[in-house]
């Protein structure tokens, strides 16, 4: 496969960008690999670039139902940072982010990440004295980060709204310099890329309908496609998990709920950060194209169908709206939803399971993305030894029966 | 937008309505001799069906009481709800 670079979109232009190779093949399903990916979003094919990479794995496949990238990956709003408050889950999302900085290099794939800071604003005191002991709590993980005032805010963001009248007053925000963004289908395609450069084959329009296992152990498993067997098996299905588990027949602590968000028209560049509040469960900054990019809550009930609704959407407006006044008259464009896997702590669950040679990872819920690089590079790990890597160790499902959660619900929550 | 038939109230706008998750999950007895795997499936492991579903709402803004109904998570077509204690209508068929 040829290597992205100038001399290449040289040579290309001088074709008319009429013969650029495909960026991954599309082979039949084989009978039989070391390893099988289920899933293939960011994280299930980070995991099989570097059980390539990393691990020498190469006679491995991802299965994906339907396109790579269609499921929560292309659907995110991209935010990217790492100030979490627990120990084990800032190594977890630091390590990630440390790939985050070389991705586009090391996978010769522009996946357009962008730091351009993340601010998480507080609207009452306690919101304040939360923030104030996250950042203390980063800083001595060595992750980035510093309280900000209300007139900071509005030094950097001109057009928020810091009138302490209203009902939401903004007090202050942690901001995290190193957080941003990334373009999310670039990472599905770049690590797709990457990992078929190694003989990885990923298989579109293939749906697992059955895991098989003898004896407690994993055989393989009955797809769309037809059977196909491998002693390892890596599920990474995001709100499909429970799906899944159903069939290898054990349950989860997930549940899987809708979460929308929507894009407004183009307009001129106006917000060059992400501003995020937990409290009014709205998050919003600015794609490349000029649309605003907000993201919402999720519905409370349980639900599958990639749509939510449309209170929901409401709910999310209002509160962009009393931030920035300016955009009440913005018209949106598009609006969508994905399926994501929540879990009771917000953290999410990666390794072992009952079944031998069956690998989970899932329960990002609502703020996976950020993580797609880190939750390859461990899954990774755990897929190819059967061990987990130090880093997700403290994620297992077992947590749930010894009692050890990790409880992010303040810096994860319902935003990102 | 949803419509959700209240068992007290009738048909009723969602937003009055919150949803509280999986219905008969019964508080096992004598917790006292439950092991942690049992005491783990009780408190955190969910069915989370991708199909019928039957799960408890409150009818919050309204007569504030809970109730339950079968939904399907895909469509969310509320095929029927009930009262609590009640067997469910569908029973035997799943
Ligand atoms: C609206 C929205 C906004 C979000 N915003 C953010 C954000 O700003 N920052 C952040 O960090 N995170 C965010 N998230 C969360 C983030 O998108 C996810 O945590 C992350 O993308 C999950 O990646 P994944 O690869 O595990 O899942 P997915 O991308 O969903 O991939 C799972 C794949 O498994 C496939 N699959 C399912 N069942 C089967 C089967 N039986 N056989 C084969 N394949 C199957 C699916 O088709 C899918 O492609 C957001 C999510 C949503 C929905
Ligand atoms: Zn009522």
């Amino acid at each position: 496969m040829s290597k992205y670079s100038i001399f290449s979109l040289v040579r290309n232009a001088i074709s008319y960008h009429e013969n650029w190779a495909a960026a991954w093949r599309s082979p039949e399903p084989k009978q039989e690999y070391d390893a099988l990916i289920i899933g293939g979003g960011g994280h299930g094919l980070a995991t099989a670039y570097y059980l390539a990479k990393e691990h020498g794995m190469t006679n491995i496949a991802v299965l994906e139902k339907g396109w790579i990238g269609g499921g929560n990956t292309g659907r995110n709003t991209t935010i990217v940072r790492s100030n979490y408050l627990w120990d084990e889950s800032a190594h977890l999302y630091e390590k990630s982010m440390q790939l985050w900085e070389g991705l586009s290099q090391d996978l010769n794939y522009n996946v357009m990440f962008s730091q351009r800071g993340v601010y998480n604003l507080g609207h009452n005191l306690q919101d304040m004295r939360d923030i104030q002991r996250r950042v203390n709590a980063n800083r001595l993980n060595g992750i980035d980060g510093h309280v900000v005032t209300p007139e900071q805010i509005k030094r950097a963001i001109p057009e928020i709204n810091i009138d302490q009248g209203c009902r939401y007053p903004i007090l202050g925000a942690s901001f995290q310099p190193r957080g941003g963004v990334a373009r999310h289908d670039a990472v599905a395609w770049g690590f797709a890329r990457g990992a078929d450069k190694y003989g990885v084959d990923i298989i579109q329009n293939c749906e697992v309908t059955a895991i098989r296992q003898e004896n407690g152990a994993v055989t393989g498993v009955e797809t769309t496609r037809g059977r196909i067997d491998a002693k390892k098996i890596g599920v990474v299905v995001a709100g499909h998990c429970s799906v899944l588990a159903e069939m290898a027949g054990f349950r989860m602590p997930i549940e899987s709920h809708p979460l929308q968000a929507l894009v407004s028209e183009p307009i001129k560049p106006i917000i060059n950060t992400v501003i995020m509040s937990n409290a009014v469960h709205g998050y919003i900054s600015q794609s490349d194209k000029g649309d605003l990019v907000i993201g919402a809550g999720i519905d409370s009930y349980n639900g599958y169908g990639q749509r939510g609704s449309f209170p929901t959407i409401e709910h999310t407006v209002a509160a962009i709206c009393e931030m920035f006044p300016i955009f009440k008259r913005v018209r949106m464009n598009r609006q969508w939803g994905g399926i994501v896997d929540t879990a009771p702590d917000a953290c999410p669950i990666i390794g072992n399971t009952p079944v031998k040679g069956l690998y989970f990872n899932c329960g990002w819920g609502t703020g996976g993305f950020k993580a797609t690089p880190g939750s390859g590079w461990v899954f990774a790990h755990n897929v190819a030894t059967g061990e987990p890597h130090e880093l997700n160790r403290p994620f297992s499902l077992d947590r749930f029966v010894t009692g050890f959660l990790i409880d992010e619900h303040g810096a994860a929550g319902v935003a990102h | 937008m949803f419509l959700i038939e209240c068992p007290w109230c009738g048909l009723r706008d969602e937003t009055e309505f919150s949803c509280a998750g999986e219905a008969h999950i019964a508080r096992p007895l004598e917790t006292e001799k439950l092991s942690d795997e049992e005491w783990a499936d009780y408190l955190f492991m969910r069915s989370n069906p991708k199909g019928a579903h039957r799960e408890q709402w409150l009818h919050a803004a309204g007569c504030r009481r809970y109730f339950n109904a079968e939904r399907d998570t895909v469509t969310y077509k509320i095929s029927t709800t009930y009262k609590i204690g009640e067997t469910p209508p569908s029973e035997g068929k799943k």
